[in-house]
């Protein structure tokens, strides 16, 4: 290694080091924690190398539910998010008056706190014995018997966590698709509306193309974000969330380790791993789908 | 299609607290013949991209009318006008292939429009053809040179058989080679297709080059319309003489005195029946000849060659700028001398009224 070779790595060390220390290691720990059978904490030894782990994670119908949960939120959330924030986004670029405000106020829930957030959809969705909350106001008022929706069957439940996740997510990509729309030359605009193109074929054909890259960026850290959703349900639903039906695969990991059944890391490291390579799948996925029809544009 | 303004305003509102109205286009009269080549010729913010703006319909006036032949269309969205733009930049849509482009507004027509796919394509082809890019169909826009791209721009607004072109300063992204070359071309593709065509532009060596007939626009109002020998040869006042020209219009401030042009003390030229009075001398750097009997005497600093002729440049205490210039044939210098003196061409020297600059004829 010559001299100037050297003095390189020793500019990249530091930044070595810490992706080492903290990202590096803990990967493969984790993954070396997943076939380890019969780990034991306390005595840090375990009695054999094998697929047990995975195959108890797999048959737990905890997990199983985990897995069946965070589906459907990723399924539900990442295509109404993102085409809610589209169509929003779309809508605050054709208006001139008071559209900061608008702006402002589809971009404050990005800067209120998760719990905060969870406590004002207890009050729209939580029965108590005082009041049955906001949203079966609404229904009654309409005719239709009141749902518990903290407590109340699944698919009640499932709807809350949906749409506060929808919520929760949709300021972050009206921000990033109002700044995508606004940077589109306006003089693409122009030439279509001279050569008479209609309002939908001008947004299918210009608007969506030059917006893809954000667009793709969007929903591929929508996907993450999604099935590494954790918080929102302990906001919604506390933190026994096994027993009320709503756990995420994030939830379960973080039980096996830490929750009242947990001391489990080996059960708990084997779900962070199925986890990782859901993730990676559909991440890979939509790569090579967007590869075809995403413009880079220099 | 004969295109006619009449009394065409476009007025901004003011913004902002200070902000004052602005009148970018001001009581436009004018006309042109069908199958002509219009250059609108001024310096930025005279008005001449709005005016464009107008004709396209991208922007409504404040009043006046416009109409294409005989038609009103004032009142017609951009989308019903049927004219073609090139944009300054091209506009090319980034993701779509040069065939794509000049399909596209093919593609927009309805009803009892619509062409069959052939037709589409037969017609896209005729018009790369006409701007000799037929090899370049599959390319991306990002793939091609600026030339390139600005063919493909004209075959994109010919394709559907505009009533009229309009050009947005379409040379000022190319360098100066292909400016040159380039506007021979819109020149061709101009009298091949008979479009009436319109274009903008600050250049005015462009625009005297390729026009018709020039428009000299400054700050909203029409200075002078002609064809571009007639407008440089006969300015109607100091602006358009000055703004026409390169090396520009040497101006002197002089005066008349019993029937002569005195500058400085020397007096230059007859001035025929003129009364005594001040006066601003515009004097073209071809007007002068020199002669060692000539009655206007310069101080020589420096020759510039510029091969066939040269450039002397010389300076003049009645002078407005701090150098005058002469071109005059290569052989007629000598450059070692420390003043020159100059005979003038009568027709190569104008007169303007020192404070409205306009022209004073004698």
């Amino acid at each position: 290694m010559d001299k100037k070779n050297a003095k390189g790595w020793l500019y990249v060390l530091p930044a070595l080091l810490f992706l080492g220390a903290f990202l590096v290691y803990p990967l493969v720990d984790v993954l070396i924690y997943s076939v380890e059978e019969g780990f034991n904490f306390a005595s840090q030894t375990y009695s054999g190398v094998g697929g047990y782990n995975y195959a108890y994670v797999l048959r737990d119908p905890y997990f199983i539910q985990a897995i069946k949960n965070t589906f459907i939120l990723v399924a539900v959330t990442v295509p109404v998010s993102t085409g809610l924030a589209l169509l929003i986004s779309v809508g605050l670029s054709s208006i001139s008056k008071l559209r900061e405000l608008y702006q402002t106020v589809f971009f404050l829930p990005y800067v209120t706190n998760t719990l905060a957030v969870g406590l004002v959809f207890m009050i729209l969705f939580k029965s108590t014995p005082y009041t049955d909350g906001l949203a079966n106001l609404v229904l009654i008022w309409f005719g239709i018997a009141p749902v518990d929706f903290i407590d109340g069957p699944y698919w009640a439940k499932m709807t809350v966590l949906c749409l506060y996740t929808v919520w929760v997510v949709m300021p972050f990509k009206i921000l990033i698709l109002t700044s995508a729309l606004a940077s589109v030359n306006r003089d693409y605009y122009n030439a279509a509306r001279i050569d008479g193109t209609s309002s939908l074929r001008i947004f299918t054909r210009i608007t969506l193309p030059m917006i893809s890259p954000s667009l793709v960026y969007l929903i591929i850290t929508g996907f993450i974000g999604a099935f590494k959703a954790y918080s929102d349900a302990v906001a919604l639903f506390g933190t026994n969330l096994n027993a009320a039906g709503m756990n995420t695969i994030v939830g379960y990991v973080y039980d096996m380790l830490y929750g009242s059944s947990g001391g489990y890391p080996s059960y708990a490291s084997a779900a962070a791993v199925i986890l990782f390579a859901i993730v990676l799948t559909i991440t890979c996925a939509n790569l090579l789908i967007s590869r075809r029809h995403v413009q880079y544009l220099s | 299609m004969k295109v006619t303004l009449e009394h065409l305003t476009k007025t901004f509102p003011a913004r902002g607290k200070k902000g004052r109205e602005v009148t970018a286009v001001n009581d436009f009269t004018f006309e042109i013949p069908d199958g002509q080549l219009v250059g609108l010729l001024g310096p930025s913010g005279c008005g001449k991209s709005t005016t464009l703006h107008l004709l396209c319909g991208l922007q409504m006036p404040t009043a006046g009318r416009i109409y294409f032949g005989d038609e009103d269309v004032t009142q017609l969205p951009a989308e019903k006008r049927g004219v073609g733009m090139v944009f300054q930049n091209y506009a090319l849509y980034p993701h779509l292939t040069v065939l794509q482009n000049i399909l596209f507004p093919l593609q927009n027509l309805k009803g009892a429009d619509k062409l069959s796919k052939e037709e589409m394509n037969r017609r896209a082809n005729e018009a790369a053809g006409l701007v000799q890019i037929g090899e370049l169909m599959e390319r991306k826009p990002g793939e091609l040179s600026g030339g390139q791209q600005q063919r493909v721009a004209i075959a994109r607004a010919l394709v559907k058989m505009p009533r009229i072109l309009l050009m947005d300063e379409p040379l000022s992204n190319l360098d100066a080679r292909l400016r040159l070359q380039t506007r021979e071309e819109i020149r061709r593709i101009q009298k091949e297709t008979g479009i009436t065509t319109v274009f903008v532009t600050h250049d005015q060596e462009e625009a005297m080059s390729i026009s018709d007939r020039i428009v000299v626009m400054k700050e909203g109002l029409i200075q002078q319309i002609g064809r571009p020998q007639e407008v440089y040869d006969d300015p109607a006042n100091q602006f358009v003489a000055q703004f026409l020209g390169n090396p520009p219009i040497n101006l002197f401030s002089g005066r008349i005195r019993g029937g002569k042009l005195l500058i400085g003390e020397e007096a230059v030229l007859e001035a025929g029946a003129l009364p005594d009075r001040e006066v601003s001398v515009g004097i073209r750097p071809e007007g002068f000849v020199p002669d060692p009997q000539g009655p206007f005497t310069c101080a020589l600093s420096g020759v510039e060659v510029m091969g066939r002729e040269v450039s002397m440049v010389c300076t003049h205490q009645a002078a407005a700028a701090p150098t005058v210039r002469a071109i005059v044939g290569a052989d007629q210098v000598e450059a070692k001398a420390a003043s020159v003196r100059f005979r003038l061409k009568p027709e190569k020297v104008f007169l303007f009224d020192r404070e409205t600059g306009e022209r004073i004829y004698g």
